[in-house]
């Protein structure tokens, strides 16, 4: 059985490399929903903390003897307090003006980071293995599947409905949300609204290093990794609605086996079907798929 | 955007400033390093390469020959756009003489027609397309280190002679990766293989899953990977966690740097055979040369890119002392009629259709067992004979060459 030409069984394959894909997309635009849709800030540094993120996984190997799962919990964590210190020492005099400031400074940090990094480490990238319980994998018939990515599509899965639920479901979430909208009355309620922020966007931040970390085994610990995906991160979040954190997850993953079809169909055009669908979305929709007009 | 001009470099500056010579336009020899400073390329060219060219200034003894010489470097970004403008603004505003390495070949091409246009210097090294001294051939180029046709013979002949006669090309969709492909894929016809499939993924990409499927899919033996840098480096990464090899496909890196293998650490690059131009560890010259290199390169060993613009410049250099001009066409003219002699590359020549001429190098990747340490990467497989290692000047199509 073939449908336009290709075996369905081979298709069948693409659209599950999609998903893998689409998996690592859903972990970053969720971080950039979560910290644009509660902090009204577009972190273009988002693609540096996950680079940042791979190293930290890097270095714990090479320095301290960590592995890979050790590296799943470090990494959030160190680059998540490094977040924190950049949104207490500088971003957190942009609230009051406008999202462009936000923007700038960020876009300003990650050149910053990836250009020490670029020195210090080359373009070519660093090795990492993979932890030997996740090699191999499994003949599923129309394709083999790496353990690895499968644990991939897994874990983040697990990781997107977790953030999903704690704050669309959640009275932690719902502090989160109420901050949003009216920063005094929450603060009138007894809460610390500003420690409130930095935590939100060290959460952001460690979702970055968190898929840094899951990528490392199969891309190279590369400093360039971050400005390769990050821009593909935003047309993803723009479609699915900008703040809207259902909308990252579902086009996350829904872009990911997209692009996977378009590598089959028209490979050339692989790096733009996604700007293009962008494109189309916001001519219909321009507050993206899931996004509530304010 | 970021400033265009990265750095600024005086290299060799005279202690007692001697009158401008007449013949040398306003009295420096100015030398653009023009490469990827930043992106995928940027170890295999990059700052290296402008560490390159100054160890050339400094060897050819400019200062003493009361000959200035000025370095400077810009990063193209790989953009034809980019590179040209550059390019463009160095000739007309800031006197550069001579523009060289330029990795990416569609950046080199643009650049190959600027340079022609102004009557200025271009020295390639770290571009690949064989159409440089092929069908876009110019009296103000000369190619000096590595092209797709070399290659394709070097690295593609060796895998067809072993029985690798069924082909599946992944190809970088721009023109270094169009013409290495159209290369291999004559060598692999001409000696009765096929080839089953090709897919062009797009410059540069960090996923190969879905490519390497398809490749997976087709059943060749070989799969070809027609890309260079950071490209190379994911495909090789992913197609070992993929199964491809134990599947009982080879991969074949048509165009491999020793970046690369150090990035993919042996483990992973074992068994790759490949084609270089130059090797750090072939003889004490190459030796001593590379060491002084890494000294000034994080401890990094030179890829044959910068080995090969240390080459060209110094022959550059050597032709505007004996022409006492830095007149573009009139030194690239020269260049060709002059022998090449240098420590890296021993002697050589440059044809009339800009060919640089040299042997080309074999190479086997070594088992992790058998390396003594950090960039003891190569063992021997071949050595390609000067003569056979380039394209027949009269098969390239270039209009320079009289039939």
């Amino acid at each position: 059985m073939t449908v336009f030409g290709i075996p369905t069984q081979a298709l069948f394959g693409q659209l599950l490399i999609g998903l893998i894909n689409g998996a690592f997309y859903a972990l970053l635009s969720l971080g950039l929903s979560v910290i644009f849709g509660l902090l009204n800030i577009i972190n273009f540094s988002h693609g540096a903390q996950y680079m940042m993120g791979a190293f930290v996984a890097y270095f714990a190997l090479q320095w301290a003897g960590l592995g890979y799962w050790w590296s799943l919990l470090l990494a959030p964590i160190v680059v998540g307090l490094i977040g924190m210190t950049i949104e207490r020492t500088m971003l957190k005099r942009l609230y009051h003006l406008d999202h462009l400031y936000g923007l700038l400074l960020t876009f300003g940090c990650a050149l910053v980071i990836e250009g020490v990094f670029r020195h210090e480490f080359g373009s070519s990238g660093l090795p990492y293995t993979m932890p030997a319980a996740l090699t191999g994998g499994y003949n599923l018939g129309f394709m083999f599947l790496p353990t690895y990515r499968a644990w991939v599509i897994v874990f983040s899965l697990v990781v997107c409905l977790g953030t999903w639920y704690v704050i669309e479901q959640t009275k932690l979430g719902s502090y989160l949300r109420a901050a949003t909208e009216n920063p005094a009355l929450v603060q009138a309620f007894g809460i610390n609204v500003p420690r409130m922020i930095t935590l939100t966007y060290g959460f952001g931040v460690a979702l970055a290093a968190l898929a840094g970390v899951l990528a490392a085994p199969i891309y190279q610990v590369n400093p360039l990794m971050g400005s390769n995906i990050i821009i593909v991160v935003f047309a993803i979040v723009v479609i699915g609605g900008m703040g809207s954190i259902m909308g990252s997850i579902v086009t996350g993953f829904g872009l990911g086996m997209i692009e996977g079809l378009t590598k089959v169909f028209y490979p050339e055009a692989s790096n733009t079907v996604i700007f293009v669908i962008m494109a189309l979305v916001l001519l219909v929709r321009p507050t993206g798929l899931f996004g509530r007009a304010s | 955007m970021p400033t265009l001009v990265i750095a600024f470099v005086t290299v060799a500056t005279l202690a007692l400033a001697a009158p401008a010579r007449a013949q040398i336009s306003d009295g420096v020899v100015k030398i653009g390093v023009l490469n990827d400073q930043s992106g995928p390329y940027a170890d295999i060219t990059g700052p290296g390469s402008v560490t390159a060219a100054r160890m050339a200034v400094e060897d050819f003894g400019a200062a003493k020959k009361n000959l200035k010489v000025e370095v400077i470097a810009a990063d193209h970004q790989n953009k034809p756009d980019v590179g040209s403008s550059i390019a463009r603004q160095w000739f007309d505003a800031e006197k550069v003489d001579v523009i060289v390495d330029v990795p990416t070949s569609s950046v080199a091409l643009a650049i190959n027609q600027v340079t022609r246009d102004k009557g200025k210097a271009f020295l390639v090294s770290g571009a690949a397309a064989s159409d440089l001294t092929g069908k876009a051939c110019s009296p103000n180029t000369i190619h000096w280190t590595y092209d797709t046709w070399a290659l394709a013979h070097g690295t593609g002949s060796a895998i067809v002679k072993t029985g690798g006669d069924t082909w599946f090309f992944l190809t970088a969709d721009y023109a270094f990766g169009h013409a290495l492909e159209r290369d291999t894929e004559q060598v692999v016809l001409k000696a009765g293989g096929k080839v089953l499939g090709k897919v062009r993924h797009p410059f540069p990409t960090s996923d190969f899953s879905s490519f390497l499927l398809q490749a997976q899919a087709s059943k060749a033996k070989i799969i070809g990977l027609a890309n260079a840098g950071a490209d190379t480096i994911n495909a090789i990464k992913q197609a070992s966690e993929f199964g491809i090899v134990r599947g009982g496909q080879n991969l074949a890196g048509l165009l491999v740097f020793i970046s690369d293998v150090h990035a993919l650490g042996l483990e992973k690059a074992q068994g790759l055979i490949l084609t270089e131009a130059f090797y750090w560890d072939q003889n004490d010259a190459t030796r001593s040369w590379a060491k002084k290199f890494a000294e000034r390169q994080r401890n990094a060993m030179p890829t044959m890119v910068q080995a090969g613009v240390y080459s060209a410049v110094l022959h550059y250099l050597k032709a505007v002392e004996q022409l006492k001009s830095d007149d573009g066409t009139k030194v690239i003219a020269k260049m060709k009629e002059m022998p090449t002699d240098d420590s890296l590359f021993g002697k050589g020549t440059v044809r009339a259709d800009g060919r640089k001429i040299h042997p080309m190098y074999l190479y086997e990747v070594k088992k992790p067992s058998e390396s003594k340490g950090p960039w003891d990467y190569y063992k021997l497989r071949a050595t390609i004979p000067a003569d056979q290692a380039f394209r027949p000047l009269n098969e390239g199509e270039c209009p320079l060459v009289k039939k």
